[in-house]
């Protein structure tokens, strides 16, 4: 029988962010994932959380925070920037008692808040790239609209407030964190790419569809490699 | 043409085949099989203005260009063809 999910809650000291959880408090090996960013995060949902099921399976408790902004959380996205982004998944891994940490693209920018835990990173992205795709599907959409908008327009209106991008709202903070973050150098990180052999999985780029899809053969080969790397180092 | 930067534009077009089948979800296949007058823009349901956005940055990432977002017109997605003269333009400097 495939496990069973848990939902649990981690404290950002003015709210509760909720987590989705496979497997017991009590295991040896206890994953924190961080997802990929904005609607990249959308588009891998289920694949990550299959492999979260499978690896449970294996007997490794394996924890999904939502980001604060994101999903469930009360919180305001143009409340959030990389730093806040990177406090609340150090809070996570603290109170969950995480053992490891595997960042899938842009949460490869917000994973080094606990820099002494081994880190996993699947597919980083540099920040510039997030930020660049999103102003220009804003762009083209307006576009659509009939409007001409251009990239200083953009950094214009989040100077002034806030900036719409791909339905987020982000404060002037997040876009500049975004056009300048690249993934931490960590003294204990393994990152792994799509592909065949050392250091890849075997999977398709997700988050780079126009629409979520799945990809079982990639959860259940992201679930193998995880156990794998994570029985090496720690737990 | 040295045999390096023949290499470089070769590469091009196979960077620019492995960017559509992981942006559009297209069969392997298919994607081998396009050639230059192969219609991209209005005849792949999967490549709509927002695809274009993914794909342009995923160029830039992958092929190590800066695209001027001034440069790219309706023409550039017409063909498969027109896509890859554009890279390989870019990437020859």
């Amino acid at each position: 029988m495939s496990a069973q999910p848990v939902h649990l809650s981690y404290d950002i000291g003015w709210e509760e962010e909720r987590v989705l959880g496979f497997g017991t408090m009590e295991a040896a090996r206890k994953i924190l994932i961080i997802p990929p960013l904005f609607d990249e995060m959308n588009r891998v949902r289920r694949m990550l959380v299959n492999a979260m099921r499978e690896l449970a399976a294996r007997g490794v408790t394996v924890y999904l925070p939502d980001l604060p902004g994101t999903n469930e959380s009360l919180a305001l996205m143009p409340e959030q920037d990389l730093e806040t982004w990177r406090a609340a998944m150090a809070l996570a891994a603290e109170q969950l008692g995480a053992t490891h940490i595997a960042a899938i693209r842009g949460g490869a920018l917000v994973d080094d808040g606990m820099p002494d835990l081994p880190h996993w990173r699947l597919a980083p992205v540099k920040g510039a790239s997030i930020i660049k795709t999103m102003m220009r599907t804003r762009i083209a959409g307006d576009k659509e609209a009939g409007i001409t908008t251009s990239t200083d327009d953009l950094m214009a209106e989040a100077r002034i407030s806030r900036v719409s991008l791909s339905g987020n709202l982000l404060n002037l903070k997040m876009v500049e964190h975004l056009t300048a973050a690249e993934p931490a150098a960590l003294p204990n990180a393994c990152t792994v790419t799509l592909g065949e052999g050392a250091d890849k999985i075997a999977g398709s780029a997700l988050w780079l569809r126009a629409e979520p899809q799945d990809d079982a053969a990639m959860s259940a080969a992201m679930a193998a490699e995880l156990d794998r790397w994570s029985a090496s180092c720690g737990g | 043409m040295g045999t390096q930067m023949t290499d470089t534009l070769n590469n091009t077009e196979a960077t620019i085949r492995s960017i559509l089948a992981d942006l559009l979800g297209l069969p392997a296949e298919q994607v081998a099989q396009m050639d230059d007058d192969t219609e991209l823009f209005g005849a792949l349901p999967e490549l709509d203005s927002m695809a274009v956005a993914g794909l342009l940055t995923e160029m830039e990432d992958r092929l190590d260009i800066a695209i001027d977002d001034d440069d790219v017109d309706g023409e550039l997605f017409a063909t498969f063809g027109n896509l890859v003269a554009f890279a390989k333009a870019k990437a020859a400097g």
